[in-house]
């Protein structure tokens, strides 16, 4: 059985779990037998023809894949390049959040899990694992802040409905870094028979390749798609929003060895990178650990983590996968902030041009467009994270 | 191997038994108790005590120190704090400490501090030993290990139900002090009281015959939990139990002897 391998490249994953100086396990050792029981397990489940199987008829069948690459040409014409969505809202539950938790479901249940554990923050992710957990009849506990239960309420709702149980969190800043937490907490106190299914590219290794390897998906359909309407695999640019960096991950993977693609991540600046309302975690962070492993993190001088701000509940987390952090580290990609006014701009402007309502993390990456000085002959894919049905009420606060 | 000379091995050296370790959170309940609450466990009589450096995160506790982790930040608590509130301890005229001194925190702040500026300051101090539950135990000896021990610092390593015997074997050779076992499968104060599934536990630890001494900590909160522990290990280790009482009952000598009577009878 194969257990670790060697990193092809520099942006693969080291067997001890690193993307050059980040990552890594930084977790205490009553997690210790659960995260290497993954660790040991999941390159091999993941290789299994019945996994494979499983995993792309469900990809196909349940979640609508492979997903469209919209040429959007009013936007085109309005930026001056062109501009591909690969449309990740039309997957089921409406965000790419589902490509990962159908193939970790399917994981846990190679491990003879029986109950789920996540963490939601918009509750994209929170409702694609209640979905799957309905799928398979596993038991589902999503926590999620207090904060976010109040406005992202529709996602709440969809949840229960689905069957899963939904705890809030109420420490710290009551968001996505304090649900995350509790969802460890929960995992520490129900070892053995709980899979926790972390809904980014965060976490101890194994999970940010392991969430990495199933939304890489996206960029490997774009590719596809993309020599087939221009003739090429290699767009100039790809754009996606960094929360945790899911869906970034996905939509750069089959590009990151490709030097002449750019790799443009948009992170949320909430009020301004300066104003101490913001979640911009590459211009406010430095290094330090979160969540289990070595990454860049909004910090204070004494290490304690700062409580971020964003407009959008997927976007409000200190950290960054520590993918994206060798990513900025390194220059391979390049991190553009973006203030809620110009997400929500960005995300009105969508919608009347396109009929596209975007969700307000994909929002942020659709602005950073505006900040990109693109030119004519550019072709550029921006990755559409997600629907904006769950923002409706903060839009239309807005309108 | 031969032992570091620390405090924390002096003690294991002289009392194998029913030793207790008192667990309370840096500035808490207000920023200048620390050293308050330090000298009443020491004229208590516990035998080590374990002083939490609060964290924004603190994964593997449960709600009561997460609670007064909160609060000791409000309070303005820092690792920076501690050892300016800890400076002199050791050589304070009227009531010097003796007892030994572990920090227990969580990594981020110790490696925005310095890992060694951080070793160092505890030697300044006379800290005698850390507990930090998210620094991996192979990290630890690959980076950190010869910084730890060139400032005669000892790292105290957790195992639980679920750790395996290779694993146990591999941290009893590493480390030295003493083994934290953490009594369940759980983050802090979530347990109360001794199950079978605990005892089975501890007897496979105890006929493992291991080179540290063991502390048993988690759900330990009165009499009966301290001598079912004291039966199978050294002693045992309190936190959440001492921490309510502290919000309760308040940080007076008076008070801290009452709980700790209440606890080792
Ligand atoms: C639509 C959408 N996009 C992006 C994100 C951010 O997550 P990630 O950075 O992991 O893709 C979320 C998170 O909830 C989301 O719902």
């Amino acid at each position: 059985m194969q257990t670790t391998f060697e990193p092809q490249t520099s942006f693969e994953v080291s067997n001890k779990g690193f993307y050059g100086h980040f990552g890594g396990a930084f977790i205490p050792e009553m997690l210790y037998p659960n995260v290497e029981e993954l660790r040991q397990n999941y390159l091999a489940i993941i290789a299994e023809p019945s996994f494979q199987a499983e995993f792309q008829n469900l990809l196909t069948d349940y979640v609508g894949r492979p997903t469209p690459l919209f040429l959007a040409k009013r936007l085109s014409e309005q930026v001056g390049a062109t501009i591909y969505l690969k449309r990740e809202d039309l997957c089921h539950t409406g965000a790419h959040k589902i490509n990962n938790t159908i193939g970790q479901i399917l994981v846990a249940q190679r491990l003879g899990k029986k109950r789920i554990v996540a963490e939601t923050g918009a509750g994209q992710h929170g409702v694609a694992t209640a979905t799957v957990c309905a799928l398979m009849g596993l038991e589902c506990i999503i926590y999620m802040g207090a904060i976010d239960i109040e406005r992202q309420k529709p996602n709440v709702d969809r949840m229960r409905m689905l069957g899963a149980e939904v705890r809030p969190a109420r420490s710290g800043s009551q968001t996505l870094k304090d649900a995350t937490n509790e969802a460890m907490r929960h995992w520490i106190n129900n070892p053995v028979d709980t899979h926790y299914i972390i809904g980014s590219v965060v976490g101890p290794h194994p999970y940010p390749d392991m969430v990495a390897r199933f939304q890489a998906v996206i960029s490997l359909e774009s590719r596809k798609q993309l020599l087939e309407k221009e003739g090429r695999e290699n767009p100039d640019y790809v754009v996606a929003c960094v929360g945790g960096g899911s869906n970034a991950a996905g939509a750069f993977y089959h590009y990151l060895n490709e030097p002449t693609v750019r790799l443009i991540a948009a992170e949320a600046a909430g009020h301004g990178v300066e104003s101490g309302h913001s979640a911009a975690t590459t211009a406010l962070g430095k290094p330090g650990v979160l969540h289990g492993s070595r990454t860049i993190l909004m910090q204070t001088e004494d290490g304690q983590v700062t409580e971020p701000y964003s407009i959008s509940a997927g976007l409000d987390y200190p950290g960054i996968g520590p993918l994206h952090a060798h990513l900025f580290d390194s220059g391979r990609g390049e991190f553009y902030s973006i203030t809620d006014d110009d997400a929500l701009k960005a995300g009105f402007n969508l919608s009347k041009l396109e009929g596209i309502i975007p969700a307000l993390e994909t929002a942020h990456a659709l602005a950073a467009l505006n900040y990109m000085s693109l030119t004519k002959s550019d072709i550029v894919v921006v990755c559409l994270s997600g629907r904006g049905d769950k923002d409706l009420s903060t839009y239309t606060k807005h309108l | 191997m031969t032992l570091t000379q620390n405090r924390i091995n002096d003690l294991f050296a002289q009392k194998s038994e029913r030793l207790l370790n008192v667990y309370f959170t840096a500035g808490f309940p207000q920023l200048a108790d620390t050293r308050t609450v330090l000298l009443g466990l020491q004229q208590a009589g516990v035998d080590l005590v374990e002083i939490g450096m609060p964290y924004s995160d603190p994964v593997a506790d449960g709600e009561t120190i997460q609670q007064s982790n909160g609060v000791a930040l409000d309070n303005g608590m820092s690792i920076r704090q501690l050892f300016n509130q800890l400076d002199g301890c050791r050589t304070d005229a009227e009531n010097p400490i003796t007892v030994p001194i572990l920090l227990m925190g969580y990594i981020n702040p110790v490696l925005q501090f310095g890992v060694e500026a951080f070793c160092q300051k505890c030697q300044e101090v006379g800290v005698d030993g850390v507990i930090l539950p998210d620094l991996p135990f192979d990290l630890y000896v690959d980076e950190y290990k010869a910084i730890f021990d060139r400032y005669g610092l000892l790292n105290i390593f957790l195992i639980t139900p679920q750790t395996s015997d290779e694993r146990i074997r591999f941290i009893d050779e590493v480390s030295e002090g003493f083994i934290y076992m953490v009594s369940s499968a759980s983050i802090t104060g979530s347990v109360s009281g001794i199950s079978d599934v605990m005892k089975a536990y501890f007897e496979r630890i105890q006929s493992m015959n291991l080179r540290n001494p063991r502390l048993i900590g988690f759900g330990i909160n009165n009499t009966e939990t301290f001598d079912a522990a004291s039966a199978n290990a050294n002693g045992a280790i309190v936190g959440s139990a001492f921490i309510r009482h502290l919000q309760e009952q308040g940080t007076s000598a008076d008070s801290i002897q009452r709980f700790v009577n209440g606890i080792r009878a």
